[in-house]
């Protein structure tokens, strides 16, 4: 149980950290859309459109590096398993 | 004779209508059917920076092409229209405690004169004054705007239809305290100076 939970853990900050470097390593908040600027050549003005897309951020990484502490930590309160002698 | 001098009189009367006519203040339209149109807002905050757009814009403007200077008018943005890339950072910016939407359904600017007026070509800048109203408060405030005539330009962005374009860019700042909107939240998560950039273009079809 112990080791399973530490290799959890593990797969948990991994995953996180490589969602997060993956899709741009967004510094700030956690956006669910993201900007796009097209240029109107009339005009001269941009227009502003927003596209659906997950772009993690910092309470992301930060919320995932923790629940993996937790679960690194909760590891700790399992007893590691006595090594069983072999008997000739 | 007698018709010699009535025809005279009818086009001399049309040609002093056409020119009453060239020279009247132009009211161009910014509800714009291509979307263009928005207001960026900008809060740079020690701890946090939030940037974010409107483009539920709309209003209209009277703007007289041999007179810049007495442009008058009303732009509107509602506020349902405000965007943040966060869904959180949305919804408590739409709340009741910072915007509150659901009672302050716009955001009004009345421009009332223009100072420092100059005009080269097409271009005008001028100092703009007016009525800023954001949830019920309204206070007055002088901008620097840039106003750029593009007349018989409408054909270009809407097929078929003639008449002139007014595009309008103005930068300014207002501090968020002065209006109310959540007066009480850190500075340094929040910055109390809100930077606003206003991109919009009318039209005045004939």
């Amino acid at each position: 149980m112990k080791k399973s939970l530490r290799l959890l853990a593990l797969v948990v900050a991994l995953a996180a950290a490589g969602t997060w470097f993956i899709t741009g390593s967004n510094r700030g908040w956690t956006k669910t859309s993201v900007e796009r600027r097209t240029l109107d050549e009339v005009t001269g003005l941009e227009e502003i459109t927003y596209e659906k897309k997950f772009a993690p951020g910092l309470d992301f990484l930060g919320g995932a590096l923790l629940g993996a502490g937790a679960l690194a930590g909760a590891s700790l309160l399992f007893r590691n398993q006595p090594k069983q002698n072999q008997v000739q | 004779m007698h018709t010699m001098k009535t025809n005279a009189l009818t086009l001399l009367t049309l040609t002093a209508l056409s020119v009453a006519a060239s020279a009247a203040p132009l009211t161009f339209d910014f509800k714009d059917p291509k979307g263009v149109n928005n207001a960026v807002f900008k809060l740079d905050a020690p701890l946090e920076a939030i940037t974010g757009s409107a483009n539920g814009v709309s209003g209209t403007v009277t703007f007289d092409p041999a007179d810049p200077a007495a442009t008058k008018g009303k732009i509107v943005v509602t506020t349902s229209s405000l965007h943040v890339p966060n869904p959180m950072m949305k919804e408590h910016m739409h709340g009741e405690q910072w915007l509150d939407v659901a009672k302050n359904k716009e955001i009004t600017f009345e421009a009332k004169s223009l100072s420092n007026v100059k005009t080269t070509g097409d271009n005008t800048t001028a100092n703009v004054t007016g009525t800023l109203t954001i949830k019920g408060v309204a206070k007055e405030v002088t901008a620097p705007v840039k106003l750029s005539y593009l007349k018989d330009k409408l054909g270009m962005r809407v097929p078929n239809q003639k008449g002139d374009l007014l595009v309008i860019r103005a930068s300014f700042a207002i501090k968020r305290s002065d209006f109310g909107i959540n007066p009480k939240a850190p500075e340094d998560k929040v910055a109390d100076t809100i930077d606003l950039t206003l991109s919009i273009a009318g039209a005045a079809p004939r």
